[in-house]
This record gives C-alpha cells, sequence and structure tokens, in this order.
C-alpha cells in the first residue's frame, strides 16, 4: 500500500508542527521512544526528585507501545500503539519537560489537549492492532532503560515513514471529535 | 471413561495460544473485507485496508496480529466421562500458556499484585479459565487472548426490569460511544443478559466466541442483535474512531434467565483482532 502524509523528522521543531492540523496525514522519520503505562509512573517519579530522564525530552516524541519479542533476525516484534489515555495522567509533566509528539490510539483528556496547546505539543494516533504492519518501518530497537519492566522498557525507536494522523493540533483541534460528529450527522439523516 | 494425558492439554493449548495471535479466523477477515466494500469514509477504507494487509502479514509470517497478545481467557467444556491423568487441569492450561507465549514470541503481559508493585509474571499467567461440566468423553478448549484495550471498555449495569429492551438498547449504544476509538473499531460487540452479575458478564464474554455475525437461534435476540448493530453503526465513530459507517462488525448476545428483581445486561467489547482457536480432545 502506497504512503501519503506530511514528512516529519524528529526531534520535532515548533516549525515543523506550527502547521500541522488535525486530521492530517504524517509519516515520522528518526528516532522515538517508546513509553507506557509503568515506564510513565517512573519517568514522573524521576522528575519529581529532580533527576533527568532516561533521554534528552526536548523535541521528541513519546510512543504508547508494548512490543512482542523480537523474532531472530527482526528489529523487534508486533509494534501497534497501546490505548493513550492511561498516560494522561503523566503526560502534561513530560510536555513541561520539552515532548513534542505523542503517538497512541484513542481519545485524550481535557486536560490533556489543553496542555498540548499551552506547550505546543501534537498528538498522533498509529493504526491500533496492526502491530505486524506498522513493525514494518522500524528499523531498529534497543532498550534503553528500566529492563526490568520486561514489555514496559523504555526503547529507542529507529523509524523510517511511520503512518500516523494528527488528532490533537496545538490549537485545541480534535480530528476525533470533529470526524466522528461529520459522520454521525450524515448517518443519522440517512 | 476416557482418559486424557496433562501433556496433550499442555500441547493443545500451547498451540491454540500461537495460532490465535498468529492466525485471524476466515469469519473476521470476511466481515472486513464486506466492510470495507461498504463503509463510507475514504480515510475507514483506507484503516480496514491496513488491518486486512495486517492480517495477512501476520499470516505470512507467521507473527503476532497485535502486540498486545493478551490476556489469556481458556473456556474448557470438560465432558464428565473424561478422566485427566498426569497433573491438574488448571496447571495443565497454564503450562501450555507459559511455552506458548514463550516459544511464539507473544507479549507476556500479567502482573501481580494487581495494585502495588505490580511485577511482570514473566510467562503471561495465569490464564483466566471458565470450566462447564457437559455430558460427553470430550474436551473442548477454546484459547481467547484478549487485549486490554478493549477489555477495559466493558460495562455491566444492573438495570430495573422496567427498562425493558430499549433500557437494553440506550445501554449498549452508550457504552459503546463511551468506548469511542480506545477499543480499536471496528469492534464485536459481546452483550450478556440475564443471570447474575457475574453470570452476565461471563455471557457476554462467551458471546465473543461465535462466528462473526452468526445471530442468536431465538427470532426476538437476533432482532436485537440487528438493531443493535444498526444504531451502533450510525454512530459515527468508524474505523478506529475516525469517522465512518463501521463501528462493529457484529453484535453477539448471550441470555441466561434471571430473577425477577434483576436485569443484568453486561458488554464485553473486543477490538478487530477479533482473536479465538478451538480444539477438541
Amino acid at each position: 500500500m502506497e504512503k501519503t502524509g506530511i514528512r516529519l523528522t524528529t526531534p520535532l521543531t515548533l516549525e515543523q508542527i506550527a502547521p500541522l492540523r488535525a486530521g492530517d496525514k504524517v509519516l515520522i522519520n528518526g528516532i522515538i521512544y517508546v513509553a507506557r503505562d509503568a515506564a510513565h509512573k517512573r519517568m514522573v517519579e524521576t522528575l519529581d526528585r529532580g533527576e533527568p530522564l532516561p533521554f534528552d525530552p526536548a523535541g521528541q516524541v513519546i510512543y504508547y507501545m508494548g512490543p512482542t519479542p523480537a523474532k531472530p533476525g527482526r528489529p523487534i516484534g508486533a509494534a501497534g500503539p497501546t490505548t493513550s489515555y492511561r498516560m494522561d495522567a503523566y503526560a502534561p509533566r513530560l510536555m513541561a519537560a520539552g515532548i513534542k509528539g505523542m503517538i497512541g490510539k484513542g481519545e485524550r483528556s481535557p486536560e490533556v489537549i489543553e496542555a498540548m496547546k499551552r506547550y505546543q505539543c501534537v498528538y498522533f494516533a498509529a493504526t491500533g492492532g496492526a502491530g505486524a504492519l506498522i513493525s514494518r518501518c522500524i528499523v531498529a530497537a534497543r532498550v534503553i532503560a528500566y529492563e526490568d519492566l520486561g514489555p514496559e522498557a523504555v526503547q529507542e525507536l529507529t523509524v523510517v515513514d511511520f503512518p500516523a494522523i494528527v488528532i490533537n493540533d496545538i490549537y485545541g483541534g480534535d480530528a476525533y471529535a470533529a470526524e466522528r460528529e461529520k459522520y454521525r450527522k450524515l448517518l443519522q439523516k440517512a | 471413561m476416557k482418559e486424557i494425558a496433562f501433556q496433550d492439554i499442555v500441547q493443545t493449548v500451547k498451540r491454540l495460544c500461537i495460532e490465535a495471535n498468529y492466525f485471524l479466523g476466515e469469519d473476521v477477515v470476511q466481515a472486513l473485507q464486506k466492510a470495507r466494500e461498504q463503509e463510507i469514509s475514504p480515510l475507514g477504507r483506507e484503516i480496514l485496508d491496513q488491518l486486512l494487509e495486517n492480517a495477512a502479514i501476520a499470516r505470512q509470517e507467521e507473527a503476532p496480529i497485535c502486540q498486545d497478545t493478551g490476556l489469556t481467557v481458556v473456556f474448557a467444556e470438560v465432558g464428565q466421562d473424561v478422566h485427566i491423568v498426569g497433573g491438574a487441569f488448571e496447571d495443565a492450561i497454564n503450562e501450555g500458556v507459559r511455552q506458548g507465549y514463550t516459544e511464539g514470541y507473544l507479549r507476556k503481559s500479567m502482573v501481580y499484585p494487581p495494585f502495588g508493585s505490580r511485577k511482570n509474571t514473566r510467562d503471561n499467567t495465569p490464564a483466566v479459565i471458565h470450566v462447564r461440566l457437559v455430558p460427553g468423553n470430550q474436551l473442548k478448549l477454546t484459547v481467547l487472548p484478549k487485549g486490554g484495550g478493549s477489555e477495559n471498555m466493558s460495562f455491566l449495569s444492573m438495570m430495573a426490569p422496567a427498562a425493558g429492551r430499549q433500557g437494553i438498547v440506550d445501554f449498549v449504544v452508550a457504552s459503546v460511544e463511551k468506548a469511542g476509538a480506545n477499543p480499536c473499531p471496528p469492534i464485536i460487540v459481546g452483550v450478556g443478559i440475564g443471570g447474575s452479575a457475574d453470570k452476565a458478564m461471563e455471557l457476554a464474554k462467551h458471546a465473543l466466541l461465535r462466528p462473526v455475525g452468526q445471530h442468536h437461534p431465538e427470532p426476538e435476540v437476533a432482532d436485537l442483535e440487528r438493531e443493535l448493530l444498526e444504531r451502533i453503526n450510525r454512530t459515527g465513530i468508524g474505523p478506529q474512531g475516525l469517522g465512518g459507517s463501521t463501528t462493529a462488525l457484529a453484535v453477539h448476545i448471550e441470555t441466561y434467565p434471571c430473577h425477577l428483581a434483576s436485569m443484568p445486561v453486561a458488554v464485553n467489547i473486543q477490538c478487530h483482532a477479533a482473536r479465538h482457536k478451538e480444539a477438541i480432545l
């Protein structure tokens, strides 16, 4: 399948994310960092203690994901997004630390959407459940922190044309709400 | 009396764990293809194409469809003339899960205790096991790897009987709307009506085992399934919650008699990767 979208390269800059609008298709390139529930809890505890995160968060993108183990000869196993709302309690803190992008699936809380406007951070959705397909655009993966968390360890991924959709832009736009409302109206009329 | 060996159960469960995670059922693939033809949103069609391509890659590469290879739910129908020899039944199931998840490169997602330190058990055990004792001398085992994202979108309502059919419709549709994009639509909606609170939940999960789109044998229940599917697909949620006419592929209802004071209604949502595999020993 041909992939289309606005090409982004990490670390993200304001110049890259300012033109993005809810509903845009993007292709993400470069390094992204994997972290989910337990890793988020630990990263926020680290910030609370005044210590540095396992990676420099400036301009970086966090991918909410927990892969299956890599089969021999592969960089990673299935690698689709996990549901994002579970990270809502931690996300504003990481945005304040410099995070510019989050990749997951599902709606975010009003507080997180507000924080995205304040800290100028974009929320992207990848296709949930398409773990086998998505793994094809991950060319390298290595655990960089919290190895004891097993499938929840922090990983550094190198991605090439990772396909995602802008859900929340830095202006408060929300693709889920807008698209759902558009089709609901259309279908109620039919 | 038929003897079934501990090791046969281990090997069967192991195989089912791997096959369920690698090979999406033909019924689900066909339902996705049909949805692709009917979907009104261009982005929705693109997403359905991705899901079909994903299932094809997983099948071809013998790799998991989804990185969330689930909490392992095992349904066992044990014939009363079966004698399991060589060890305990639950140990056999858990050993099968342990071997399947390790050798099949599946993600181990179970943690204990459920609050506090939440340490990974490292082998995806224990499974959640539902056992029914049935007539005969066969053992039927069904493995349903259940993802956390969709399982978290489970709902129970202990309704007043006066709520009636309309109350059920309103509750199920509201549950799906609340779940939104979280459970990876298009979903299969399992609904359990009747019994007790726990029984209704079990019914809702059991409903996920039926081939996609096969209606309940009772016409009144089948009608309710059709109405619910239509209502759900008019919410506009669409594939991945990004808008469209395919929010659910099917609604499956299971029913049970209940107390005269009660009408429990449970919703258990399955994602588009509606995985399950069964075997008979």
